[in-house]
């Protein structure tokens, strides 16, 4: 089995725009959204729900006011300062450390199980996916990740399929580390801005970091033709493989805003075989 | 005045939006660019910067000669950053989530505290813009304790804009969490309005007032705009697709200095942001 994933640094690269065209070209696959945060594939792909699932992870302190003596040796130990004078916890502040609930001397801390999300498996045009939908300012989205890229590889095996291809998250941080670990290959895909550049620099680190093998597609290259040059070459110094380029135009976005794949208004982007 | 510049779903325009706004006014500005994953925001405001800080955050570190190998700490740790294994004890430092538990916790005071580098937080000015940003080592999970270390350089008498990262999980929350006005840029797009609607979602649950900046505000469809009037939020400025604005930003020039008109558009927003968030 092998497992692409995509990602970018930067958000609004075309990383989702991406992965739906491989989704109508690619054969014998399953689909995975990665992007647990702001999940947007199963806005493309209009899933039918098959499974879902509650997401549980991670606890959160609740204190028991008729227990409470008001010691404060809770607030005391609290890192978050999570604990207000009245001795009421913010759920949005509580780290779930259950460092308070450990030492309670009256034994007055509750710590329930938090249900941060859900995750489906679902039926699509294009085949079997796996998606989530992290509830809103919740904390865990690396743990939801690995556990929907998990079931995924599942899907994979179980249906004797070849292929793994995963949207990855932006930024560097918790979730997309949690989204290349163990992929056979990432692709990067990037922009010709300075922004676009910068965080793809940092990108092809991190996966050096994690030895995930990367490639590069640089999207609306015609945007600024040298830029694009120097993110290929940055890429090339660094063992990326830069295979292709996406040329610029708003009948991308216009599409998008009619959800319409990509490669069905117009396809130029001539991918390598290897993908 | 804290206004933070958040949008749910990446690359729709946040850092355009705070750095032009920032430099559009005549009050001096402290400039917090929160992204820290991927900070952006230095590469248009160009600032000179004049201090340097590694940050870190405290992660165990255990004492074999004093550890007794009771377990209480593998117990007490709710990240499984520190265990038992048969006659060693062996702390991860990159679980850890610094909540000084196990060292509360171990009876024979074998456990102290040590730094794993969280990244760095860079402090520097432009002008009269003093401009702060945080730089997350590549390789390490944790943002909100960095983003934290960047939101502590906030001045509570001066107008601070915080630029914020994508998403809407806990880097977010951090970035906007005692803000006095969240202002969301999103596109007209299916991707634009379905990641605006968990944003303000977030910016419901802290309880801040925010307002909209529609980016690319003629490329799509009106659904962003029928959203924003059923749920009662005002759009404070629309920008039109502009290949010259797109091709501007890609050099990483700022839009006030490409096309000075839109100093006034940006001054303007910022009088409404007053007006509503008092």
């Amino acid at each position: 089995m092998k497992e692409l994933v995509i990602i970018s640094g930067k958000g609004g690269t075309g990383k989702t725009s991406l992965l739906a065209a491989f989704a109508y070209l690619a054969k014998n696959k399953v689909l995975c959204d990665g992007d647990v945060d702001a999940a947007d594939l199963h806005l493309i792909m209009d899933p039918v729900v098959q499974k879902r699932h509650d997401f549980e992870s991670g606890n959160t302190a609740v204190i028991n006011i008729d227990k409470c003596t008001e010691c404060g040796l809770c607030r005391e130990l609290c890192k978050w300062d999570a604990i207000s004078e009245d001795f009421e916890v913010d759920s949005i502040e509580c780290e779930g450390c259950g460092v308070c609930v450990y030492f309670c001397p009256e034994d007055a801390i509750d710590f329930p199980v938090n249900t941060c999300g859900e995750w489906f498996i679902s039926d699509t045009r294009f085949g079997p996916m796996v998606h989530a939908r992290l509830g809103i300012a919740e904390e865990n989205s690396g743990k939801l990740v690995s556990l929907v890229r998990q079931e995924a590889r599942k899907l994979v095996e179980e249906k004797h399929l070849d292929l793994l291809l995963t949207d990855g998250p932006p930024g560097v941080g918790c979730p997309v580390i949690a989204s290349i670990g163990g992929a056979t290959a990432l692709l990067i895909v990037s922009e010709p801005t300075v922004s676009g550049k910068h965080d793809m620099e940092r990108v092809v680190q991190l996966a050096a970091h994690f030895q995930v093998p990367a490639m590069l597609c640089v999207n609306k290259f015609d945007l600024n033709p040298d830029a694009t040059e120097s993110i290929e070459a940055f890429a090339k110094q660094n063992n990326v493989k830069p295979l292709g380029r996406v040329p610029f135009d708003p009948v991308f976005t216009k599409s998008m805003a009619n959800i319409i794949q990509i490669q069905k208004q117009r396809m130029r982007l001539r991918m390598s075989g290897k993908i | 005045m804290i206004i933070s510049v958040a949008s749910g779903k990446g690359g729709t325009g946040k850092t355009t939006v705070s750095t032009n706004l920032a430099i559009s006014l005549d009050t001096d500005v402290r400039f917090l660019d929160c992204d820290v994953e991927e900070p952006n925001a230095h590469l248009f405001l160009q600032p000179i910067i004049d201090d340097v800080e590694t940050v870190t955050t405290p992660v165990p570190v255990v004492d074999e000669d004093k550890c007794n190998l009771c377990g209480k700490c593998g117990e007490i740790c709710q990240f499984k950053a520190i265990v038992v294994i048969g006659e060693t004890v062996l702390p991860f430092q990159e679980l850890c989530h610094s909540c000084g538990g196990c060292m509360e916790v171990c009876p024979e005071k074998a456990i102290t505290e040590t730094g794993r580098k969280l990244g760095i937080v860079e402090r520097g000015h432009r002008n009269g813009l003093e401009f702060v940003h945080g730089k997350l080592r590549v390789g390490e999970a944790m943002s909100p304790p960095l983003i934290r270390k960047v939101r502590s350089f906030q001045h509570p008498d001066r107008l601070t804009i915080i630029d914020a990262p994508p998403g809407t999980s806990c880097p977010v929350i951090a970035a906007m969490k005692g803000a006095d006005f969240v202002l969301m840029v999103t596109e007209p797009t299916p991707f634009g309005l379905h990641d605006l609607k968990l944003a303000v979602g977030a910016v419901q649950i802290l309880g801040i007032p925010c307002g909209l900046v529609i980016n690319s505000s003629d490329i799509g469809d009106d659904r962003v705009k029928v959203y924003a009037e059923q749920e009662n939020i005002p759009i404070l400025m629309e920008i039109p697709f502009d290949r010259k604005i797109a091709e501007a930003y890609s050099r990483g020039e700022l839009l006030v200095e490409v096309m000075p008109e839109w100093k006034e558009r940006f001054a303007a927003l910022y009088q409404r942001i007053e007006e509503i968030a008092g």
